[in-house]
């Protein structure tokens, strides 16, 4: 066990070399000059965008500035922002509980809603109950997050005044409700299409019957027997969407205004902030790959044929 | 006869390679008509609604596509401010500029809706096939190959996942002066290729190691023959449930992006919802049209790909 987590935390390491390479060379490598937009639409002065990319080192080859800034990674410093020259790690970490709060309520939501309706589906194939869950979710995942987003902001702030229309203050449990459940949306709708798929083919599987005769009761049966070998695919899903929702929560945390990692990103983007998008992904890519170590680890859990030496 | 059917499904891999198979068998057909994999699955897709719904309304989607002006005889280009986010008189005005009403330059949104559909099912189509053929390319190479290669593949894909998918999107679309349709295509592509990478990975090594491969190899069958009469067909179902899914969710993909100010240049079911973002609350029903057509699009799609999906799994029969 120890020496399988040592050996996936060293494969880890070209892995997280390799992401941060490429999203360093798509940001690099594309059109656009972040220097030259800090004079908005005037025309910048050749001399002074010369000097300033001198002292930040873009005018260095590439590679260089890559060594350069993994270099600073290994040390903690993502650099700083060419506007304002703030530390870029300072930013992140200011949005970073703000998103990690919105996701992991988002997450829950998911994981407790999506297994049951999964579950009741699944037991009850071709039911009404069934049917129902099936149409609600093809419904949430063919019709785009935004439009939810944007039809929930109108109808629960605006018109029925449940909730405010946007977030005021992004520390707020309370508030950050209704862009957790909009978030979780689509990923609800894909964990219970896994758990009823799973609990399907797993309802008449040998050992299904061997529990029915041995006279267990039925919630043992169903939670011990029937779940545990089901969840496989729905816990390798829920693992690795604790990134996605961290990181692709751009949509919804603009619609809400919470002021988090996605929000962070749109501004980045906008400005031409190559590093700061480079680093929200590097910080993405961690979570992620311990997300996935750790789905793996659960695997052994969940199947106790499963063992790592 | 419960018991002849299943022997037939666990031939079925052998059978399936035949009947692609260059030069014809006598011998195997003339004893009863043996059913592949894929002719169990059609007769049992034939008997479904889901099926049936899903592809009568991809046809329709296809038919639109090719031949807007079959549909609408407005331009979509031109509007009439006298028009502007008029609401439709009469929804029962089937096919006139007005059933959908105008948008807020007067223009009929149920013409932009006809000529939209074109972009929106290129990019789901492109991205598809694209994916479908790189990937599926290289997830069979790291399979089939395994060693040196599936490590150097594997790895690649881990990195590619490691990438938020709209975050990747969005850097390299916000780059590029034009964005087209190619554009669009090339960007989702490039980010999108690992998922169907990693199936048909999967799908190789479980074929990889089965009797009718050593058969195969046992007659004197070469790789590339192996790899493409004998595997390929086999190791295709889990990855055309994918794709057919997958394309659903790009052209959710496409409009998410346009509604993040990344859109295509031109019409598009994704720009237009964009379009109605802004004016959301006093005039929703320019959002409602095509938001509506585009997610029944996707969920065509998406039946179509769950109802293949059963009719192969032959542990949901």
């Amino acid at each position: 066990m120890g020496r399988y987590v040592a050996r996936r935390l060293l494969q880890m390491i070209p892995v997280f070399i390799g992401t941060t390479l490429l999203i360093f060379l798509m940001v690099n490598v594309l059109p656009g000059d972040p220097v030259a937009a800090l004079w908005g639409d005037k025309p910048p002065d050749p001399a002074q965008v010369a000097q300033i990319k001198h002292d930040r080192g873009l005018d260095l080859p590439l590679w260089q500035q890559y060594l350069h800034y993994m270099w600073g990674l290994l040390q903690g410093d993502f650099g700083n922002t060419i506007a304002g020259n703030r530390p870029i790690l300072d930013e992140i970490t200011a949005a970073l509980p703000v998103s990690a709060r919105l996701a992991a309520m988002a997450w829950t939501f998911e994981l407790v809603v999506g297994i049951a309706l999964g579950v009741i589906a699944g037991i009850r194939r071709g039911r009404i109950i069934d049917n129902s869950v099936t149409l609600f979710t093809l419904l949430v995942i063919s019709v785009p997050i935004f439009v939810f987003g944007l039809l929930f902001q109108l109808l629960f702030g605006n018109q029925l005044g449940w909730v405010t229309p946007t977030v005021q203050n992004s520390e707020d449990m309370a508030q950050l409700l209704m862009p957790a459940l909009v978030l979780g949306l689509v990923g609800l709708a894909y964990v219970a299409r896994l758990t009823r798929t799973s609990i399907a083919e797993n309802i008449k599987a040998d050992y299904m019957r061997t529990a029915v005769a041995k006279g267990l009761p039925r919630r043992r049966i169903v939670s011990r027997h029937l779940l545990r070998n089901s969840l496989i695919p729905v816990v390798t899903y829920l693992g690795t969407d604790i990134g996605t929702l961290m990181g692709g929560a751009v949509v919804t945390e603009g619609i809400f205004n919470v002021t988090g990692v996605g929000n962070l990103l749109f501004q980045a983007l906008a400005r031409r902030e190559g590093a700061v998008i480079v680093g929200i992904v590097t910080v993405m890519v961690l979570v992620y790959l311990l997300a996935s170590l750790l789905v793996d680890l659960l695997y052994a859990v969940l199947d106790p044929r499963i063992r790592y030496a | 006869m419960p018991d002849l059917t299943k022997t037939e499904t666990a031939d079925a891999p052998d059978q399936a390679a035949e009947v692609t198979a260059a030069e014809p068998r006598n011998g195997a057909g003339a004893v009863g008509k043996p059913r592949s994999l894929w002719g169990d699955a059609w007769r049992d897709l034939r008997r479904r609604p889901l099926f049936i719904i899903g592809s009568l309304l991809i046809v329709l989607m296809l038919v639109v596509a090719a031949w807007p002006g079959l549909f609408t005889s407005a331009d979509p280009g031109s509007g009439d401010l006298a028009n502007h986010f008029l609401q439709s008189p009469n929804l029962t005005h089937f096919f006139q500029p007005d059933w959908f009403g105008y948008d807020g330059q007067g223009r009929s949104i149920y013409a932009r809706v006809v000529y939209g559909t074109r972009n929106s099912l290129l990019v789901g189509f492109g991205v598809t096939i694209t994916i479908t053929l790189f990937g599926g390319l290289m997830g069979m190479l790291a399979g089939y190959f395994g060693g040196f290669w599936d490590s150097l593949i594997s790895r690649l894909t881990d990195v590619f996942f490691g990438i938020p998918f709209l975050l990747g999107a969005m850097v390299v679309l916000n780059s590029v002066d034009q964005i087209t349709v190619p554009v669009v295509i090339g960007a989702l592509a490039f980010l999108g290729w690992t998922q169907i990478t990693r199936v048909m990975r999967g799908a190789v090594i479980t074929n990889k190691h089965a009797d009718y491969v050593t058969a195969a190899r046992a007659l004197g069958a070469g790789t590339k023959r192996i790899l493409l009469k004998h595997i390929l067909p086999n190791a295709m179902a889990p990855v055309i449930v994918i794709a057919t899914i997958a394309l659903g969710t790009y052209i959710v993909a496409e409009s998410t992006l346009a509604y993040l100010g990344l859109g295509l240049n031109g019409i598009s079911w994704g720009s237009d919802i964009n379009d109605a973002t802004q004016n959301i609350r006093n005039n929703p029903h320019v959002l409602f049209f095509p938001a509506g057509m585009l997610s029944l699009t996707v969920l065509a799609f998406i039946m179509l790909g769950d109802a293949v999906r059963e009719a192969l799994d032959p542990k949901l029969r």
